[in-house]
């Protein structure tokens, strides 16, 4: 059927097929697809964060981020909760069934950019989610980073997603991982234990030669921000990724601009500097 | 560019003729003193007088509703509407020009959009000139006057019209009644000059654009956004009529056996509340009042700052068509002045 498809038509989804579905904490799931067209799976190229639009067949698209590294390639990942129409519908599918998928869209971290500097990764809830995949990208170029340096919070153990991954970065020598929890209810929990910001204390930052790669609810930047600016980060080094309505994800529907920009096009990572310039971000 | 002059007897003999080119469609009488763009039977019905129709053309290009594709449990399909289904539009003016100028901007770039473009290839374009009403200011945003766009254009020198071929196309429509047109004289420039200046000094409105950019920065949290909020009804119709509005809505329908089905998309306004709403019930743009500003600082800031000109043609639709008496020049001037006081 997809060799009716107009190649240059930017709406119309590849097929995918849901080859593995991991539940992670209550209504997150990470889904593993693979495109049906061997030629499509094979041009598909991303950047961490970036993401593509998912179609449920019948109920519509929503946005999702790109949870898997391009270092990876062959499955693509996406990490997605359950909140409504097309989310819900996703939930309801079983392994094997096909979906939608077109992209990847959006600017993606400035990975190059980002080389020869320390990382520090900021996330908190499913901001992990698109930063997982620049994780990944900067532990399989290793030697093209400094110091990585992950901060990570979740409201208690089970709602932290891709636990037992990060978990196992905690004894690693090539990164600082540090894993938070507002409030342990296991009894259990080997790491940290307070809010994302209070992190800083942990570590020695230096904002010469660190850019920070922040992704999470919004009361968690507020605090992250407050910590970045006391240590002197430039604005230009603190990378936010902002979320908006999106129906199109090409800069044609209007729906996810903020002031001058398109969130879909020229975001949806945005420097702190740029966001502080923009009318209504939060 | 090629010139030539066609006179007004002939103009009905012409357009008939163009219909070999595609289906005409020209500005109709629909109310009191409304028009619009609609399909000529007689050409008699033809309102060449029209000023403003109250939809701008953009509805051949990007329709209020539009199949994007059908699906099944299968996958999806392209389906084409109208697949190479031709238009002639006659009867549009500079503004409307420009509007399809800034749509074919949006729709172009690093993402083609398919469905614009396939109807855009399929239409020609007649443009004519016009004279001004109070709530014209194309003067002022530069949009009056218009030397591409069209395939012909039409300027009224009196008895005659000077005609402008802008393309290939235009010159087989020419060429194909090529005994309807004439040569271009010396009293058709003149006539021409004349009326070109005429016609400039019959503007009622000059709405000062420079700095405009600034200007709505500056005026971010002016107070005159939140008297257009209290006063707007978020119904949208401003969205509707304006030449350069191209946010659109998408959504899947699904037939009866709930298996087939296809995507949609439609005509959306980011003055509706639920516009920027996102997953968890957080609203971007809850206040009507950040809506209204929304609408015009996209316009004539941020559009200005993503494709270096503003998106407005100052066609006067917006305000004709606002039932709350939200006005644009108003609004302009007022945080002009509030600039620099
Ligand atoms: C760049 C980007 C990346 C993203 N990445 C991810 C990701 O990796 N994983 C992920 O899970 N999500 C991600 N999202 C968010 C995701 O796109 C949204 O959650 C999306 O809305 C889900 O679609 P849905 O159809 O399931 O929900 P919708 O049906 O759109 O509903 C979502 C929520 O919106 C609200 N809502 C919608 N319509 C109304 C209404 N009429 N009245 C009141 N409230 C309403 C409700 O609160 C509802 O719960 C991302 C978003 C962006 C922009
Ligand atoms: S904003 Fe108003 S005046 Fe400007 S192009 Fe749109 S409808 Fe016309
Ligand atoms: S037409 Fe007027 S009342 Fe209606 S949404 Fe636009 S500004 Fe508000
Ligand atoms: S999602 Fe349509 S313009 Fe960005």
């Amino acid at each position: 059927m997809s060799d009716h498809v107009p190649k240059d038509n930017p709406y119309q989804p590849h097929l995918a097929r849901i080859v593995r579905i991991l539940p992670q904490i209550p209504d997150h799931r990470l889904f593993q697809l693979r495109f049906e067209d061997e030629e499509v799976a094979r041009n598909f190229k991303h950047r961490p964060g970036q993401f593509v639009e998912l179609s449920v067949l019948g109920t519509g698209e929503a946005p999702i981020s790109i949870s898997s590294s391009p270092t990876r390639p062959g499955v693509l990942e996406l990490c997605v909760r359950k909140v409504g129409r097309v989310t819900e519908a996703l939930f309801r599918l079983p392994v094997d069934s096909l979906i939608g998928i077109r992209g990847p869209y959006g600017n993606g971290y400035p990975v190059e950019e980002m080389e020869g500097h320390n990382l520090l990764l900021v996330a908190g809830g499913l901001g992990m989610a698109p930063l997982r995949s620049l994780l990944w990208y900067a532990m399989d170029n290793r030697s093209k980073f400094k110091d990585i340096i992950l901060m990570y919070g979740a409201r208690v153990p089970g709602d932290m997603l891709f636990k037992y991954e990060l978990l196992g970065l905690l004894d690693q020598p090539d990164i600082t991982c540090l894993l938070t929890v507002d409030r342990d209810d296991t009894g259990r929990w080997p790491a940290h234990i307070g809010v994302v910001p209070k992190l800083f204390d942990k570590v020695e930052l230096d904002p010469k030669t660190t850019i920070a790669a922040v992704c999470g609810p919004p009361v968690m930047y507020k605090f992250v921000l407050q910590k970045l600016l006391e240590r002197n980060f430039s604005k230009d080094h603190i990378l936010m990724s902002l979320e908006r309505k999106m129906k199109c994800g090409v800069g044609k529907c209007g729906h996810c601009a903020i002031g001058y920009k398109y969130t879909c096009l020229d975001g949806p990572i945005f420097t702190y500097w740029d966001v502080i310039n923009l009318p209504e971000v939060v | 560019m090629k010139i030539v002059t066609l006179s007004k007897s002939n103009l009905l003999p012409f357009l008939e003729a163009s219909r070999s080119f595609g289906e005409l469609h020209a500005p109709l009488k629909r109310g009191e003193k409304s028009c619009a763009f609609a399909k000529v039977e007689d050409l008699a019905d033809i309102q060449v007088g029209c000023l403003r129709t109250i939809l701008p053309p953009k509805k051949y290009f990007m329709p209020p509703e539009q199949t994007m594709f059908a699906f099944s449990p299968q996958g999806y399909v392209p389906v084409n509407e109208e697949e190479g289904k031709r238009y002639v539009l006659f009867g549009l003016h500079p503004c409307d020009i420009h509007g399809i100028k800034i749509l074919d901007l949006v729709f172009s770039g690093k993402y083609t959009d398919t469905y614009y473009f396939e109807r855009r290839k399929h239409v020609a374009i007649i443009g004519l000139d016009c004279i001004p009403d109070q709530h014209c200011f194309c003067n002022s945003m530069g949009t009056y006057f218009t030397e591409d766009g069209f395939d012909l254009f039409l300027s009224d020198i009196g008895d005659r019209y000077m005609v402008m071929v802008g393309t290939s196309l235009g010159d087989d429509m020419v060429n194909a009644s090529h005994h309807l047109f004439g040569e271009v004289d010396e009293r058709a420039k003149e006539e021409f000059k004349r009326r070109s200046n005429a016609r400039r000094e019959h503007f009622a409105v000059d709405v000062e654009t420079w700095g405009l950019p600034e200007i709505f920065d500056l005026e971010y949290e002016s107070d005159l956004w939140k008297d257009a909020g209290d006063k707007c009804l978020s119904c949208g119709a401003c969205s509707m009529v304006c030449p350069t509005c191209y946010c659109y809505d998408v959504l899947d329908i699904l037939e009866l056996n709930a298996q087939q089905g296809a995507r949609k998309r439609r005509w959306d306004s980011c003055l509706f509340k639920d516009y920027a709403l996102v997953a968890g019930g957080h609203n971007f743009r809850k206040e009507r009042s950040s809506r209204v500003k929304n609408r015009f600082f996209h316009k004539q800031r941020g559009f200005v700052a993503e494709y270096g000109r503003p998106a407005c043609t100052g066609c006067g639709r917006c305000i004709e068509a606002c039932p709350a008496d939200i006005n644009i020049i108003e609004l302009i001037t007022k945080l002009r002045s509030e600039t620099h006081v």
